[in-house]
């Protein structure tokens, strides 16, 4: 158990690093110079220079490379150029918004994916079934901004229900909470039904193929009831997949809110990387890149974990 | 003396007639194909000629003249979701073209080779994956400069590892049968046996693959025309027209109805034919699912 956590740590630590020389290196290359744009195109040679060394820019790039990288372990993510606050607050507040959003949207994909795909195995073939499966087939074919686009129709234009857009903040007590609450709703909607098609998909199949198995057969046929057998037995084993899908879920629901968020113009992390792209705010893209790809490498590594408990074959060595 | 036949097998049943008897094959391919000569029709005649703006039409609803309506510029609707579709199908051809011309030699090698070429690989993947795709792809298309080919290499990028890891995985289950043992021992070199011998035995699992990564190529492409960083103005797309659309929902729904349900039934097309395909062509891998 322990060599097969220490593995997965080393590859996840080696993938963070490459990514990081990854980033740094692709917004090196790019055209376009950060002080240039602060400064406009009237800016004078000396202006731009003061401006350039000040920002740290005329530096060698290994130079800035290691203090960037050293400035990430403890924590310092640099300042933004365009809303000159250090770039960890500004991930701070807009993580407020994305993280409570993906993690509504997968609550409620998890509580439709999993029972809706367990009953679809459970009544393989049958009329309910077939029908189960279809939806779900649409499901995962409906692009989710234009999903959104729909509820929003329905639910904010036509039934006044919900806000169209926009976050009030989370405010300071319970009321607040619940604005902010009804706010993100149809956005983790939107979100959630696409993923659940897909989960329960990939539950009633794993499900399945659980269920064809010897030791399900002895369990039914040492008389267990047929729920049991279905909860204790199968769900368990058919888990592995289901996690990897979940897990995959959560790390796009994090950084593939981008375009949700522009549907309903919250302020969250994806639409603060749109903006720093086109400002070319490069510190606040690469702080924001860096903490996206260490958090889905620390959601695999959970991930494995999880398989571990899951499965005991997996901590005795492959 | 000849030997009494115990057990004859069943004659084996054509691919073609296996398909056709397959039912998510045959809707996935009548709806893939009809998409798919839309868009050629779009190429010859359209029921409206786009390039005329007729604002005294404008945002009409559907009517036999407009069967689906006309948008805030007095465009027909159809016409444009029919040369729409050229732009959504040549960004995922393409796309998927990128994924196997790169990442079926890469994974096949990385198979014939084994040892750190294989690690190499599988690491090189671990990095793609660990990037947030659809974040990755605005980001390349937002600083390369939005348009139908930074799209296409946007979406391209994240097949490739897919495919590498497909064709990996289908080499790797190969190489120790006996069929390329005797291959080896007839003195044919690794590039040779990997042409001649692992790549027809895994054509099935990249054709599977290669529709799966369609229809996400198209749901991609959608989203990041949405975004305004996919196929620019005049070129109409549907992901664009979804982007139009949303600010006059509340006097024209059906603007963001048509576009929407064109996406919708592409993907769910593209799909059941997968689906289908991975029933007809690997019986076995629908039991492993």
């Amino acid at each position: 158990m322990t060599a097969y956590l220490a593995k997965r740590l080393a590859i996840g630590l080696a993938t963070l690093l490459v990514a990081s020389l990854v980033v740094f290196s692709v917004l090196e290359i790019l055209p376009g110079d950060p002080a240039r744009i602060m400064l406009g195109l009237n800016a004078s040679p000396e202006a731009l220079e003061a401006l350039r060394s000040q920002m740290g820019l005329d530096r060698p790039v290994v130079l800035r490379y290691l203090d960037w990288l050293a400035g990430m372990a403890t924590g310092d993510f640099g300042r933004s150029y365009t809303y000159s606050s250090p770039v960890i607050e500004l991930v701070a507040e807009r993580v407020s918004v994305s993280l409570p959003l993906a993690l509504m949207a997968l609550a409620l994909s998890t509580a439709i994916a999993i029972p809706v795909g367990i009953f679809a195995a459970a009544r393989r073939g049958r009329l309910s079934d077939t029908i189960a499966m279809g939806i779900a087939q649409v499901g995962v074919a409906i692009p989710n901004f234009w999903f959104a686009m729909l509820l929003v129709y329905i639910f904010a234009v036509g039934l006044r229900l919900v806000p169209a857009g926009g976050f009030p903040g989370w405010g300071e007590d319970w009321g607040g909470v619940w604005q902010g609450f009804k706010a993100l709703l149809l956005p983790a909607v939107a979100l959630a039904l696409p993923q659940a098609a897909i989960l329960s998909r990939v539950t009633r199949s794993a499900m399945l193929e659980v269920m064809g198995e010897d030791y399900i057969r002895t369990a039914r046929a040492k008389g267990l009831p047929r729920r049991a057998v279905l909860w204790r037995h199968a769900l368990r084993n058919a888990l592995i997949p289901v996690l990897t899908i979940l897990g995959l879920q959560f790390a796009f629901l994090l950084a593939g809110t981008i375009i949700i968020e522009n549907v309903f113009y919250l302020p969250g992390l994806g639409r603060l990387i749109f903006q720093a792209i086109s400002q070319r705010d490069l510190i606040v893209v690469e702080g924001v890149v860096m903490l996206l790809v260490a958090s889905i490498i620390v959601i695999n590594l959970l991930v494995d974990i999880c398989y571990a408990i899951a499965d005991p074959r997996l901590r005795t060595g492959r | 003396m000849s030997l009494d036949p115990v057990f004859t097998p069943a004659p084996e049943r054509h691919v073609l007639v296996k398909a056709l008897a397959n039912r998510s094959f045959l809707i996935g391919l009548v709806i893939t194909a009809s998409i798919a000569l839309m868009a050629l029709l779009s190429f010859f005649w359209t029921p409206y000629d786009i390039t005329r703006l007729q604002v005294a039409d404008r945002m009409q609803g559907l009517s036999l003249v407009h069967p689906f309506g006309t948008d805030h510029m007095g465009r027909d609707i159809l016409s444009m979701i029919m040369i729409g579709a050229r732009n959504s199908i040549a960004v995922a051809i393409v796309a998927v073209g990128i994924g196997m011309g790169l990442g079926v030699p890469l994974g096949t090698w990385a198979a014939a080779r084994g040892g750190w070429a294989d690690e190499a690989l599988m690491r090189v993947n671990d990095v793609v994956f660990a990037f947030p795709a659809l974040l990755t792809a605005v980001m390349i298309t937002a600083i390369f400069g939005p348009g139908a080919v930074n799209a296409i290499i946007a979406i391209g990028i994240f097949n490739v590892p897919v495919f590498a890891r497909i064709a990996r995985a289908g080499a790797l289950s190969l190489w120790p049968r006996e069929f390329i043992l005797a291959a080896r021992a007839s003195g044919k070199g690794k590039a040779l046996i990997t042409i001649e011998h692992i790549l027809p035995n895994i054509v099935s699992l990249l054709l599977v693959q290669g529709t799966i990564q369609f229809a996400l190529g198209i749901l991609a492409e959608a989203g990041l025309s949405y975004l305004g960083l996919g196929a620019q103005p005049p070129m109409p797309s549907w992901g664009r027209m979804l982007f139009e659309a949303q600010t006059r929902m509340a006097v024209a729904p059906h603007l963001a109805l048509f576009p929407g349900l064109a996406i919708v039934v592409t993907v769910l097309g593209l799909n059941l034919l997968g689906d289908g395909l991975r029933d007809v062509l690997d019986p076995r891998l629908r039991r492993e699912r």
